[in-house]
């Protein structure tokens, strides 16, 4: 069921956690305040142009610095479906599934898309579809992976396997 | 097969006979770290899975340093339900403003920390014990809620890269330009979920202080941790220190290494970091003519006695430039102390700087010196991303101490050499 379809937003390499939500704003740990300021300080008024379901593409070394889970937890609030990046900060990259968040690693997708293009994300087959365009793989999720996202992150699948 | 002491460390924390790279692992923490920002998702968590008792009230350190003393009504409750989770679970490693410091310099000072534990914090500096010979690692508000709830976190066995530091150091080099210089070379990328471990003849040479400022950077080069081997002076800092029973961890001869650099340190001179990336470095001699508003000595980073000490050899019967501030924030109470009782608070004074209480504070845009649009600041401080310290039209260069104060008197960025000598 990890099956995606929205519009793109691109990002550049080294996309840092103080650029997708700042460090003024961690006095708070509400999704939805957080949420109203992603990427605000190198895209302002993001937040106000994207819709639910979009996906972010971005180069390497996506979410690098600080280690706030605060990062993933603003994209997924935003309601950015998941990000494809050609790599990740590896902090980043774990805060993602714990927080529930898919992201996917492509090193062509960037490079042949154009911003605002539709593409098609599918997590269970490990494919995406460029809407008009080319197919490319990816590697999929793996079933206790994507579990984990599905039941909403990891202490949520923590505490579902508890009850059994 | 040889294994890495990372390697070795990860696998002494499981009931493993040896582990590999790219192994899943489950591990025993040591310490499981998390401070004003991050343990208050850690807690909510921790509460929402049912977690009654934290697994160990010796082995979770909780400290507020990075909004703390309270910068707003936010931050405030932030800080009080970390201080009220500490009371209910009797947390014994908790620490009230006062005796408080920036965790990564108070955690190694009081021997929480020592050499061949298994450490995670919520927060990416924690790889700075990898100077003490521990493994250290970063990671987020969730997995250290798993942490207090079972003592354990997963860990995929990162690979090792070997970087091998030989020659003499030059005059006003320290630990910071060896780490920006590093990151310079290999980028903010460079040793990606790689294990950074820091060897060469050169090592016997670096203080603690300097080694403590070399892996507390790692995570700037985008390394899982960074490493020293224990050697004598790792045993010399902690035997007075250790709260616990410690143990000395070294690579096999015919460990396996993913890549080694050799980095000869008589080639360097004191580096500064341009914005907006720690990578963007270059030598002293080629910064040109780069006016500052602010200058910041402290931090996880380059806060220590030593760090202090550095600045005030500098500052010594000088003045700060006029319309340039200079902000200096010893890491922790200890350090203030030491600061205060070798004079180096009058030398501050007298050369028109602040001196502030122990926290984050600036480094991260928090409070205690932000900056205003098109200001410039040089910092001892670890990250110069965009908007880090304040306004997304200010700029941060990152350096050693000795320059941060060379920089506030002469109000551009410039090396010590370059100051007027005194009469």
């Amino acid at each position: 069921m990890m099956h995606f379809k929205g519009k793109i937003w691109k990002f550049n390499d080294n996309i840092d956690t103080d650029a997708i939500i700042a460090a003024r704003y961690l006095n708070t740990s509400d999704p939805q305040v957080l949420a109203s300021h992603l990427m605000e300080d190198i895209a302002p008024d993001f937040v106000k142009k994207i819709g639910a379901g979009d996906i972010i593409v971005a180069g390497e070394n996506f979410g690098c610095g600080s280690s706030r889970e605060h990062a993933p937890i603003a994209i997924k609030e935003a309601g950015i479906a998941c990000v494809v990046a050609k790599s990740y900060a590896r902090i980043f990259y774990r805060n993602s599934f714990n927080m529930g968040l898919p992201i996917f690693e492509s090193k062509d997708l960037w490079d042949i898309v154009d911003n605002g293009a539709m593409i098609e994300v599918n997590g269970d087959e490990g494919c995406i579809n460029i809407l008009g365009g080319r197919t490319l793989p990816i590697e999929p999720i793996p079933p206790f992976m994507q579990e984990l996202i599905l039941d909403g992150g990891l202490m949520k699948h923590l505490a579902k396997k508890k009850k059994g | 097969m040889g294994m890495t002491i990372t390697e070795k460390i990860l696998c002494a924390h499981t009931d493993l006979k040896e582990v590999h790279p790219g192994m899943l692992i489950n591990a025993r923490v040591d310490i499981a770290l998390g401070n004003d920002i991050t343990a208050p998702i850690a807690i909510k968590e921790f509460k929402k899975a049912g977690g009654q008792r934290v697994f160990d009230k010796d082995k979770v350190v909780l400290i507020p340093d990075h909004f703390a003393p309270n910068k707003d009504i936010s931050a405030a409750e932030q800080c009080k339900m970390m201080k009220e989770f500490a009371v209910e679970q009797k947390i014994t490693h908790y620490y009230e403003v006062g005796e408080c410091g920036i965790e990564h310099a108070l955690l190694p000072e009081q021997g929480i920390v020592v050499p061949g534990d298994v450490v995670i914090g919520a927060d990416s500096h924690t790889c700075t014990y990898g100077a003490l010979g521990a493994f250290a690692t970063g990671s987020g508000s969730t997995d250290l809620a798993a942490a207090m709830l079972s003592g354990e976190a997963w860990f995929k066995v990162p690979e090792s890269m070997k970087i091998v530091f030989s020659g003499r150091l030059n005059h006003w080099v320290s630990g910071k330009d060896l780490i920006l210089y590093l990151i310079g070379l290999i980028g903010v990328d460079g040793a990606l979920y790689k294990a950074l471990e820091f060897t060469g003849d050169t090592v016997k040479d670096l203080t603690m202080a300097d080694r403590l400022t070399i892996c507390n950077m790692a995570i700037e080069a985008g390394a899982k941790n960074g490493i020293f081997a224990p050697d004598d002076l790792t045993a010399q800092y902690i035997k007075s220190r250790a709260k616990r029973k410690y143990k000395f961890y070294q690579s096999d001869a015919d460990a396996v290494y993913t890549k080694i650099i050799d980095i000869d340190v008589s080639k360097i001179e004191p580096q500064v970091s341009f914005p907006h990336l720690p990578s963007n470095t270059m030598g002293i001699s080629r910064v040109g003519n780069v006016k500052i508003d602010q200058a910041v000595i402290g931090s996880c980073t380059n806060g220590r006695i030593e760090d202090l000490r550095a600045a005030a050899a500098v500052l010594k019967n000088r003045k700060v430039a006029p319309f340039v501030r200079l902000i200096i924030i010893p890491a922790t109470p200890e350090i203030y102390r030491m600061a205060m009782k070798e004079g180096l608070f009058d030398i501050f004074l007298d050369a028109k700087a602040v001196i502030s209480t122990p926290t984050c504070g600036p480094c991260l845009g928090g409070y205690m010196g932000i900056l205003a649009d098109g200001e410039r600041c040089v910092s001892t401080t670890n990250r110069n991303f965009i908007g880090r310290m304040g306004h997304t039209g200010s700029e941060v260069y990152l350096a050693s101490p000795v320059i941060a104060a060379a920089s506030a008197v002469l109000g551009r960025i410039a090396g010590p050499d370059e100051l007027p000598k005194i009469k």
